[in-house]
């Protein structure tokens, strides 16, 4: 009790969880893409970078709350995802997903070369607006929202696109309206996080959202267990934490996560919570309750 | 009295291959229309064509006096045409229910708004849409199978419940592509008088099938495809005894 | 006005520094464009591959004195059995799971290895690359060659004719046609298919780290993480002529080598790396299948 108080308000920690729940946020939103309707996105961060510029730029310039440059810089994300996303989701699989990371690299190589965000010198002096409260408060109904969209007409459309979308296309489905919908929806889930994210480093740099971010958040989504909820909440979790927890191996601790990474996927291909169903597992306990209710 | 279906000279090829020539056929309302042809006759390629899936090259689609050659295959199902699928194609990692759900897609309404917030008339949207998917299931004797994994099922039972599916989406035609393909005797006998039972809902069927004896019992009215081009159409009184079609396809199967 | 015509009259120069480039690309698109023919993997560890073959041929004419050529054979020589272990470790098993899986275990391969050279070599930052090839500059009309350009040129000339000999003619070569075009009929042909994956992984590596220690002498810089935006450009490149297809890759390589170089030249210096992706994007959106590639038929 007493070591949980003093993480819990260690600074160190508290910005460790903080972040987590910031990459739960955008983790969520590509879960909603890749894990739920199958597409292919490499470029996750890109839409993050996008919701972070605008929500720090509203917040330097125009000084509006944050909610709404929150909002706001998820919006902005959302419609670039829409606009990238019509003509390019036609493409599958790999295809879709390079064309996502070029589009990601062209967002950052823009953010470079513009004025206003500071170009490679970055842009400070954003206030520090995020706190843990907040986040946690967000990443909470982000879940609870992403639970009702899944399990909703509109999430069953997606989840029919996963499956077949030739046989989803049958039974009545828009295909390209439906992916682009999710496709919108999950980007403005990475612009809010990537605003939350601005507010609470309070300095941003396009560096901070190349491939290898983008490539992480898609870590974080298939190593819980692609298309469950829980899954990406612990693969979030675990893997933001473990560089922390391998700091007493500090050097080699990249060494070690990029090795998990590979032992991972050769053992559990569909990540740890892959293939196990919530419903499943209540009835595997039930059966056992009512066995040893029998024995006794 | 104008037929519920309509093709009008439909020719498709791919790649200078002619898949199907100048085939033109009509099906009544209210029948079993069945379409019978030996292996790459373009059977499969007609589903494909009337649902959308396919463009032909020239020719016309007709459904209930409107033309529907270029529409998308999503807006065909809308209109009232359901399909299954020669290889069966199941959400396989969804549940039984889940599947036959979908299949309610095009009667329903309720989009990212209504997930989010359940208002009143999405759950009883929702509560309908069980419904309807609960009856189809019962339709094809599955109803006790709702929680499955689609994939988990036997062979037989996946074909029906793709069946089950294609009910959901309360067709005026349903198309059937070799529903009773792997099944043993028994199981047809089963499908046979499923089918049957659908018709009688007021569902106008469309049957793909190789099974002979199953096509002659089951059809009012059958056509002969023959590499891509309609060689008979009839009763299966009239089939048996065409000698284009004892000719090319049938030989001594039948007698 | 002055810009354009100063544009205009070096047109020729971009186009022999713009083909130097694509040369480059092509070789290491070539790796990324087989292996996807034949296992449908963006293989992301093949940039790691090519950065271990710039270190290779580093090591070789700075420790041991070599001459170039024998650096880049024992750059090839390293770097095959690597790529070779790669496709055994991490790849093979994962050959019947999601389409996922194999791509994260390729970027666990690709950090590990980046972080790898990091850790041996002490920090991330670029080293030098000695003068190996004498640094003369011929003339040809109003363009201008330097000797390690023209060594680029040949060498991957040759490289590519050789792999395209080996892939038309040899026996192997038919055999890794006949994966690419159908793994399960291949396996039923009586193909050992794991031996003909483990070979074009071998000659990938092999054009990578040949690639390796032609770039470096090039730009004269080494870097451990060198390897992650030409990879990336590579595999555009691939994409770009469409996957799976040899000539496409060559072709890709070159269109982005001249595309990139012109569009310095233009005045777009500082948007270089986006010019790779822009184009990608362009292209897939004409033709979904690249320029080379085969139009996709939707199967029912």
């Amino acid at each position: 009790m007493d070591g949980i108080m003093r993480i819990l308000t260690d600074p160190y920690y508290i910005q460790v969880l903080t972040l987590t729940g910031i990459y739960l946020i955008a983790a969520l939103g590509l879960h909603l893409i890749t894990g739920v309707t199958g597409q292919f996105s490499f470029g996750h961060a890109g839409f993050m970078s996008i919701g972070a510029y605008t929500a720090a730029l509203l917040t330097l310039h125009l000084h509006t709350p944050l909610i709404l440059n929150l909002l706001v810089g998820g919006l902005a994300a959302g419609f670039a995802g829409i606009l990238l996303g019509f003509p390019s989701l036609k493409l599958t699989g790999d295809y879709l997903g390079i064309t996502t990371l070029g589009f990601a690299e062209i967002v950052r190589v823009v953010f470079i070369n513009m004025k206003i965000t500071g170009g490679t010198q970055g842009l400070a002096g954003i206030p520090k607006e995020t706190s843990l409260l907040l986040v946690i408060v967000v990443a909470v109904l982000s879940v609870w929202c992403m639970y009702r969209i899944q399990n909703s007409r509109f999430g069953r459309a997606l989840m029919a696109i996963r499956e077949d979308d030739i046989a989803a296309e049958a039974m009545g489905i828009n295909t390209l309206i439906y992916k682009v919908k999710a496709f919108a929806v999950g980007t403005f889930f990475a612009g809010v996080s990537g605003g939350l994210y601005a507010h609470l480093m309070q300095y941003l740099n396009p560096f901070d959202f190349g491939v290898t971010r983008s490539f992480d958040l898609l870590n974080f989504v298939v190593l819980g267990g692609l298309g469950s909820i829980p899954g990406t909440i612990l693969g979030t979790t675990v893997l933001t934490m473990a560089p922390e927890f391998l700091r007493f191996v500090n050097k080699y601790r990249m060494l070690i996560y990029s090795a998990l990474m590979v032992i991972m996927m050769i053992f559990r291909p569909n990540g740890l919570l892959g293939g196990v169903h919530l419903k499943d597992l209540r009835r595997a306990f039930t059966r056992r309750r009512s066995t040893e209710m029998a024995s006794q | 009295m104008p037929a519920l279906l309509e093709l009008d000279n439909i020719t498709i090829s791919f790649g200078g291959l002619t898949a199907l020539n100048r085939v033109s056929l009509r099906v009544e309302e209210g029948k079993i229309n069945s379409l019978i042809g030996p292996n790459g006759a373009g059977k499969s390629t007609i589903f494909n064509v009337i649902t959308g899936i396919y463009t032909p090259t020239y020719g016309r689609v007709i459904f209930q006096g409107e033309d529907i050659t270029r529409e998308k295959p999503y807006l065909i199902t809308a209109r009232g045409i359901a399909r299954t699928f020669q290889n069966i194609r199941l959400f396989k990692n969804l549940t039984v229910l889940d599947n036959v759900k979908i299949g309610c897609h095009s009667s329903s309404r309720a989009g990212l708004f209504g997930a989010v917030t359940r208002l009143g008339w999405v759950k009883r949207e929702e509560r309908e849409i069980t419904a309807r998917a609960q009856r189809a299931l019962e339709i094809v004797g599955l109803a006790s199978k709702g929680d499955e994994l689609a994939k988990n099922l036997p062979y037989g039972e996946q074909r029906r419940l793709e069946i089950a599916r294609a009910l959901a989406a309360s067709p005026r035609l349903l198309l059937l592509d070799e529903p009773a393909a792997g099944m043993n005797p028994q199981e047809k006998q089963t499908l046979m008088e499923m089918v049957q039972r659908i018709r009688e809902m007021n569902i106008t069927i469309m049957l793909v099938e190789h099974d002979m004896s199953f096509v002659m019992n089951l059809s009012d009215h059958v056509d002969v495809l023959n590499y891509g081009e309609k060689i008979a159409g009839g009763t299966p009184a009239e089939i048996r005894q065409n000698p284009r079609v004892i000719e090319a396809y049938l030989g001594n199967e039948i007698e | 006005m002055e810009h354009l015509h100063g544009f205009v009259q070096l047109l020729p120069q971009q186009v022999v520094n713009g083909v130097t480039l694509g040369a480059t690309y092509a070789l290491i698109a070539l790796g990324y464009t087989m292996v996807y023919g034949i296992i449908q993997l963006i293989n992301f560890a093949h940039g790691e591959v090519y950065m271990i073959g710039a270190f290779t041929g580093l090591i070789m004419v700075t420790v041991y004195k070599v001459n170039f050529f024998l650096a880049m054979l024992a750059a090839i020589l390293v770097c095959v059995p690597l790529a070779v272990l790669i496709e055994r470790v991490a790849y093979r098993p994962l050959r019947n799971s999601t389409r996922l899986a194999p791509l994260i275990s390729a970027l666990g391969v690709s950090l590990f290895l980046q972080t790898l050279v990091t850790l041996i070599k002490g920090d991330p930052n670029p080293l030098g690359f000695p003068e190996v090839v004498r640094d003369t500059v011929y003339r040809l009309g109003p363009v201008t060659f330097s000797l390690v350009q023209l060594v680029i040129l040949i060498v991957a000339g040759a490289l590519m004719i050789l792999l395209h000999l080996t892939v038309k003619y040899t026996k192997v070569g038919k055999a890794m046609r006949a994966t690419s075009e159908s793994y399960e009929i291949a396996n039923l042909m009586g193909i050992n298919v794991n031996r003909i994956i483990s070979f074009t992984f071998a000659l990938g590596a092999a054009l990578a780290g040949a690639g390796g220690v032609l770039v470096g002498m090039y730009v004269n810089s080494v870097n451990p993480l060198m390897g992650v935006v030409v990879g990336l450009k590579s595999f555009c490149a691939a994409v770009l002529g469409g996957i799976g297809s040899i000539p496409g890759a060559m072709l890709g390589g070159i269109f982005l080598g001249v595309a990139e170089v012109m569009g310095v030249a233009a005045g777009f210096g500082t948007y270089r790396d986006a010019i790779a992706f822009a184009l990608l994007i362009l292209v897939l959106l004409l033709r979904p299948t690249g320029l080379l590639g085969r139009p996709i038929q939707r199967k029912v």
